[in-house]
């Protein structure tokens, strides 16, 4: 395992952490690539911000081995501090300076060459649209405008690595937009990010994403290659009285989730029915469920998305739960 | 130690107090109300209390003793009776705190040298007595008046035993001042910096300091200068309104009250932080400082004199910065003594300081667990 210059920016072997008696991040394996916005996915509890604080050295992990930017974690975590920018989870600005005074704050903190200072926050201030409310306290910002100033100071002092945890959770999806084309102009700009979601339309934009459930690294890749691994397994059911459609599938085998959408019904079916005669079994089992509680319906296949990644990888981990049990 | 973080740290602080009206009054009001409450409270000369009299002997000399007692401007008459028993009603029913006897052979009790007159004090209020006490150092050519609290019996006796019967160590604000320097800045200091780590780890900004470059040293001295500076302001403050309102002399050198009052404020600020770094949150803090206050008041020797203390008690007492300082003040501001003189306080509180502080440093982790 190694970073360097070229290539990799995070790798972690056998992460773990546990708070007493609760394994929060169970032996995780992570690669992140260099000028990658690299995503971590999945639902509250999941981990998320654990392995985050594991890897910036503010958490002991209890096995496993980091190496961030060339540097063994958390041993050399002082010499990475000067290289990362973290972004909390929680709003960790001080609510009782100006949005001026926290980046002149994080500024001298940072280390930002003083005669650079000046020059760099008018510059944030302008990039990240406060130029009407720089004298405002920032506890009286709205959610959003506090994520928004709290990036803006993770990358005041132009960090390799940046670490986002759930930086969007308040901001609109008109601004999020807008936040996203921030975070890919940085990675354009040669820095590294890591940001943690749970939401699926972020996730897709990122350039690879890693997917915790329950502290487990369940599945990770580029959108493209999860969603690629669920080629045919997705359909759509269009029925004239979906929630009795729904019920009539939610029992049939080989189905593994059945979600209304709209009119709609989008079907996970399990990974055996995948191969081609597999596929059509579910498909006739279907058709004869629906049949049976007299329901017409249009069955086709759709794309998948990274919701049904999430959901088969998690069922999956159920299923072997079970079968283990 | 970097100094442009250190620096950023303390003009965070001082943008964040400038902001925080509560502890902005706090800085200037607790040392004004307590030095007031204190310095009028345990002040034992009182002026003014309601006194009823009764002349029964209506003599020319009983005449001039009362006229003098009243002159001392401590009673202020409201009635006029003819019996002992009545003042003693008027003082069961709280009309007078006051009540001064002449009794019928005032001229004969004169010339044998016998007490000649009795000052009935309202013994519930320690205050009152003492009061009482400057009447009867009012003279008299040949004898004492002879005080007395209600339902308690001392034998009529000379001037000097009821002085010191009612007021055995007669301090007054003279004693008091220098010592609430001390008192004040244990308070307060000691709570600033105690809430001062808890209360960033409580709203999360700790978080985002422990993951920058800034190091602990940074800090713990950046949370500490502010205070510095506002715990001279006190001292200041408690300075002026103690020569000012009471009188209180400075017979030693300015320069040293303040080096004094300056260890005392780190010692105090180095023991907060080290509450804050162990504190799980504001409340929690608060108690501790509460722990350390209670004690420091008791023990250090600014309530009870210390030399009467069991020898236990005295040694833990020197492990409170207050007990030090306060040897110090007195020395400085009462006896005109040197810090060079007193160099055992001074070396016990600067020994507090640096452990305090290291035990601060090292006990803080730039880490969440
Ligand atoms: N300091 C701690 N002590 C004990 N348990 C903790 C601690 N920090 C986190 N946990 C537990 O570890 C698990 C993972 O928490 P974590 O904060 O990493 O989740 P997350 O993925 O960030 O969730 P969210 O999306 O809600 O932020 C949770 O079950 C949480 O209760
Ligand atoms: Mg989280």
């Amino acid at each position: 395992m190694s970073t360097d210059e070229a290539g990799t920016a995070i790798c972690a072997h056998g992460l773990s952490k546990r708070f007493g008696a609760l394994v929060a991040v169970d032996r995780i394996d992570l690669e992140v690539p260099r000028r990658h916005v690299y995503g971590f996915l999945g639902p509250n509890g999941s981990g998320k911000s654990t392995t985050i604080r594991m890897l910036c050295g503010l958490l002991t992990p209890s096995a496993g081995e980091i190496e961030v930017l060339g540097l063994r974690i958390p041993a050399e975590a002082e010499a990475l501090r000067r290289r990362i920018g973290y972004m909390t989870q929680r709003f960790s600005l001080f609510e009782d300076l100006t949005v001026r005074e926290n980046l002149e704050f994080l500024a001298a903190i940072q280390g930002v060459p003083r005669r650079r200072t000046r020059t760099r926050i008018d510059e944030l201030i302008g990039q990240y649209h406060f130029g009407g409310c720089q004298s405002q306290l920032a506890g009286t910002l709205s959610g959003g405008q506090k994520q928004r100033l709290a990036l803006a100071c993770a990358v005041i002092h132009e960090p390799e690595l940046l670490f986002l945890d759930e930086p969007t959770s308040a901001v609109d999806p008109e601004s999020r937009r807008d936040f996203w084309e921030k975070l890919f102009e940085l990675a354009d700009a040669g820095t590294t990010l890591l940001v943690s979601t749970h939401l699926m339309d972020e996730a897709e934009r990122c350039h690879r994403l890693a997917i915790l459930n329950h502290g487990v690294l369940v599945a990770d890749g580029t959108p493209a290659e999860l969603t690629g691994t669920l080629e045919g397994r997705t359909l759509i059911v269009e029925a004239a009285d979906p929630r009795r459609a729904q019920q009539a599938l939610l029992g049939v085998q080989g189905v593994l989730s059945v979600a209304q959408i709209g009119n709609a019904l989008r079907v996970l079916t399990a990974v055996e029915d995948a191969l081609a005669e597999g596929a059509a079994n579910t498909r006739q089992r279907i058709n004869d469920a629906l049949a049976k509680a007299g329901q017409k319906a249009r069955v086709a296949t759709t794309p998948a998305n990274l919701e049904d990644v999430f959901v088969a990888v998690t069922r999956n981990d159920k299923e072997s739960e079970e079968r283990a049990a | 130690m970097n100094r442009r973080r250190l620096w950023a740290i303390v003009i965070k602080e001082l943008r964040q107090l400038r902001r925080d009206r509560i502890t902005l009054a706090m800085i200037v009001g607790i040392p004004v109300i307590q030095l007031v409450l204190f310095g009028y409270a345990i002040n034992m000369n009182l002026r003014g209390l309601n006194a009823g009299i009764a002349d029964q002997s209506g003599t020319a000399g009983s005449r001039a003793l009362v006229m003098d007692m009243l002159a001392t401007g401590v009673v202020a008459p409201v009635a006029t009776v003819n019996t002992p028993q009545q003042l003693m009603a008027m003082l069961r029913r709280g009309e007078i705190s006051v009540g001064i006897v002449v009794p019928p052979d005032f001229e004969r009790r004169r010339s044998d040298g016998r007490p000649v007159a009795q000052v009935l004090v309202d013994g519930s209020d320690t205050a009152v007595q003492g009061a009482a006490a400057q009447l009867a150092q009012v003279p008299i050519d040949s004898a004492a008046p002879d005080m007395r609290a209600p339902a308690r019996s001392t034998p009529p006796s000379g001037r000097i035993s009821v002085v010191s019967f009612y007021n055995p160590q007669r301090r007054s604000a003279i004693d008091i001042v220098p010592g609430l320097i001390g008192v004040i800045l244990t308070m307060t200091m000691v709570l600033f910096t105690g809430i001062a780590i808890v209360r960033e780890r409580e709203r999360g900004n700790m978080e985002l300091l422990i993951a920058t470059p800034l190091t602990s040293t940074e800090l713990m001295i950046g949370k500490v200068l502010p205070y510095v500076v506002i715990g001279l302001v006190q001292t200041s403050v408690i300075l002026a309104l103690g020569v000012w309102l009471f009188a209180v002399p400075v017979r030693g050198s300015v320069l040293d009250v303040y080096l004094a009052t300056g260890l005392l404020i780190l010692a105090n600020l180095a023991l907060g932080l080290l509450i804050s770094t162990r504190a799980q949150s504001q409340f929690q803090a608060m108690q501790m400082t509460f722990f350390v206050f209670l004690p420091s008041i008791l023990l250090s020797g600014f309530m009870f004199p210390f030399a009467g203390m069991p020898k236990i008690a005295q040694w833990f007492a020197e492990l409170l910065p207050l007990t030090h300082f306060l040897r110090l003040i007195r020395g400085i501001m009462l006896r005109d003594a040197s810090l060079w003189e007193l160099w055992r306080d001074v070396l016990a509180l600067a020994a507090f300081i640096v452990v305090m502080m290291a035990a601060a440093i090292l006990r803080f982790r730039k880490r969440l667990d």
